[in-house]
């Protein structure tokens, strides 16, 4: 199934973390726990050294996931050995796409990485740093192996990269609910509105992301019109605190279980809502 | 308009939003610095000349050419104001963002030479300014930190990853991503996304412009040979610029061989930041360019005893000059670059930055196969590098260094 799929039938809960941490163990059973608690699909991240698009929680994560050894064919092992049913997509920077060396055909690039990746059965990609204008070999790649591939709408996107973009997109688009790194926030952004005015008429569902937090900031988006909501550094504060407190992996599965039924609840009361007004 | 590439090299990746404010500022480049439109470019030089202190000399250096038994001579950036030929970019820069209605300067620094460079543009053009340093780099380069604070700078300390450039940089690109509309990010070298790269070169090319229009002053033609560091490679394409369609000049970019080519795929560390004579080609903040990085791409970690040459990419224009076969890259090791520090503060009197010491060290070690008029970039003064030069001579043998045992007889204790 596609991406798209995610948000067929009501408004689509997306959480991210990063494969790896702080353990390959605890992140997989961190997954599995977030699919239990009713997410649509996943953006597992692939660490990167130099991850510059993040905040300060997000820094943290990818640091703990390198430090477990995570690596790019570990990634693609990791995926193939997840236990649950929601699309997978990638999360990543473009330096591990292009250095990507496929480990039977020997090809190196994003064609590799899309076949590598089509293999261990994910189904797309956000790439951080790879705007539109940059996009053609993955895109084509994408293409090949049946891959979506996401983009960012920031606040400041505006006219023709827009139009670039919309050409470009597939599975849906990230509409960045306001200006800066990735991080949670305490209020959300009067952004969002005007961002998903501007992609209204585009066909891909619309997923807001970048710091939502509460159950009640997922409502408030999707009654804003969003297709669904995107939460990662309040998922990931809860095992970066569970890491710090030497909690049990059960333990922390368990609060981001209800973590993400608690923003998925929210979801749904905004898809309620909106119907309402409507 | 001008190109975002250098063959395959340099391009425009970053995050989405970025990218407006990277669009504004190529047509902000494109307007002001290459159409001199508002007279912006004549403002500059103007600047360049009365805050500056341009022209700089292109200075005979008698010693090292009876050494050599070759006309040596030094392009004087060391005596730019500040002491580094980093203003060039920085007054372009804050001025450009004057221009361009922005309220407020960002900046990374290294080795903090960018940093007092913006802070004293920003202070001369009444712009706010905050500046980003790696708290590695900040203990081991505090004179620059009290300039840019006496400035009026603010210096925020980062301290992700080893504390570095590297991360100094990753550091301002996501101040620049929250607070875009109202600021500039003044970029200290030819790195980063298009229309950085070109931008900072065109700033910088006011090096090669003189020493070219010097040399033929002086010798009556151009050089054999034109020397300088590289780390990021802003003085380097500053110094070669104007000398790249000189086919008969030959173009030497020295970088930091640090203690060994050597890299450790484990750690993650390379004990060198020698990205352009052994990094291959990836994409590290915002430009696909030659990098540090292991076999997965992951960026690492480098080396220098220089804190300015330490940084794991190089400016994609230089990459491309290189793959070219324009440019060499050469490096030296830190030993080489400290005996040549020594040396050219005995023999010519003039105490360079350890960055500057390389090309000179390459000097020591080639110059039989420069030809008979060479020019080397002096891209910077030494005195923020005292301290370091006092340890690392300490761990050493080394000919030329002077004894400093004067300070032990004085202090009664060690250095």
């Amino acid at each position: 199934m596609g991406l798209e799929e995610a948000f067929a039938d009501e408004p689509a809960f997306v959480p991210y973390v990063a494969a790896g941490d702080p353990s390959i163990e605890a992140s997989k059973a961190y997954v599995e726990a977030l699919e239990r608690g009713g997410a649509d699909a996943i953006e597992l991240g692939l660490p990167f050294s130099e991850p510059i698009a993040e905040g300060s929680t997000i820094q943290g994560a990818v640091v703990r996931a390198l430090e477990a050894g995570m690596t790019p064919d570990r990634y693609f092992a990791f995926v193939e050995d997840l236990d649950v049913e929601v699309p997978i997509v990638c999360m990543t920077y473009y330096n591990l796409v292009y250095q990507y060396t496929h480990p039977e055909t020997g090809e190196q690039g994003p064609r590799a990485f899309a076949r590598r990746s089509a293999e261990a059965g994910i189904e797309g990609f956000v790439v951080v740093d790879l705007p539109a204008e940059e996009a053609g070999p993955l895109r084509e790649a994408c293409d090949e192996f049946d891959q979506d591939l996401v983009f960012i709408v920031a606040p400041t996107t505006r006219g023709d990269r827009l139009d670039r973009m919309a050409d470009h997109v597939s599975g849906y688009v990230y509409v960045q609910a306001r200006l800066g790194v990735t991080g949670a926030r305490e209020d959300v952004s009067d952004q969002t509105e005007q961002s998903l005015a501007r992609v209204a008429d585009w066909s891909v569902p619309k997923a807001v992301g970048f710091g939502i937090k509460t159950g009640e900031h997922a409502e408030r988006i999707v009654s804003a019109g969003a297709d669904g909501v995107i939460v990662g550094s309040a998922l990931v504060d809860i095992i970066a605190d569970g890491h710090a407190a030497g909690d049990p992996t059960a333990d922390v599965a368990d609060r981001l279980e209800a973590k993400a039924r608690e923003l998925k609840a929210g979801a749904l009361a905004g898809a309620r809502a909106e119907a309402e007004q409507s | 308009m001008s190109t975002t590439k250098f063959g395959e090299y340099g391009g425009q990746y970053v995050p989405e939003s970025l990218m407006p404010a990277i669009e504004e500022l190529t047509d902000a480049y494109e307007r002001y610095v290459l159409d001199n439109e508002d007279g912006f470019t004549d403002e500059f030089r103007e600047r360049l000349a009365d805050f500056g202190g341009r022209p700089l000399p292109l200075q005979h250096a008698e010693s090292l050419s009876a050494r050599y038994d070759t006309e040596v001579y030094l392009k004087r950036e060391d005596l730019l104001h500040g002491g580094a030929h980093k203003l060039n970019n920085a007054l372009g820069q804050v001025l450009l963002a004057k221009y361009m209605g922005k309220e407020r300067i960002i900046a990374e620094t290294g080795a903090g030479q960018h940093g007092t460079a913006t802070a004293m543009a920003a202070a001369h053009l009444d712009m706010p300014c905050e500046i980003y340093m790696g708290e590695t780099d900040i203990r081991r380069q505090r004179p620059n930190v009290f300039r840019m604070k006496i400035n009026g700078a603010e210096i925020t300390p980062v301290t992700t990853g080893r504390g570095t450039l590297k991360e100094a940089i990753s550091e301002t690109i996501r101040d620049w991503a929250t607070t875009v509309e109202r600021t500039h990010y003044v970029i200290g070298s030819v790195v980063g996304p298009a229309p950085f790269p070109s931008m900072v070169r065109d700033f910088q090319s006011v090096i090669s412009e003189e020493a070219r229009a010097q040399s033929r002053e002086k010798e009556g033609r151009l050089p054999d040979a034109v020397v300088a560091c590289a780390g990021g490679g802003s003085n380097t394409m500053g110094t070669f610029a104007n000398f790249v369609d000189d086919d008969e000049v030959g173009l030497y970019a020295v970088e930091a061989g640090g203690s060994s080519l050597s890299v450790d795929e484990e750690e993650g560390v390379a004990p060198n930041s020698a990205s352009l004579s052994t990094g291959d080609e990836g994409v590290l903040h915002g430009a696909r360019t030659k990098l540090l990085q292991d076999s997965d791409g992951q960026i690492m970690e480098s080396h220098s005893v220089s804190a300015g040459l330490d940084y794991a990419g190089v400016g994609p224009e230089l990459a491309h000059l290189v793959d070219e076969g324009r440019v060499d890259a050469v490096n030296v090791d830190d030993d080489a670059a400290l005996e040549a520090f020594h040396r050219l503060s005995q023999d010519e009197g003039v105490i360079p930055a350890l960055e500057t010491a390389h090309a000179f060290g390459y000097l020591e070690e080639h110059a039989d196969e420069l030809g008979e008029f060479v020019v080397v970039n002096v891209s910077g003064r030494g005195d923020k590098d005292l301290e370091t030069v006092l340890e690392e001579t300490e761990k050493r043998d080394l000919e030329v260094a002077p004894d400093m045992s004067v300070l032990r007889e004085v202090s009664g204790g060690g250095l």
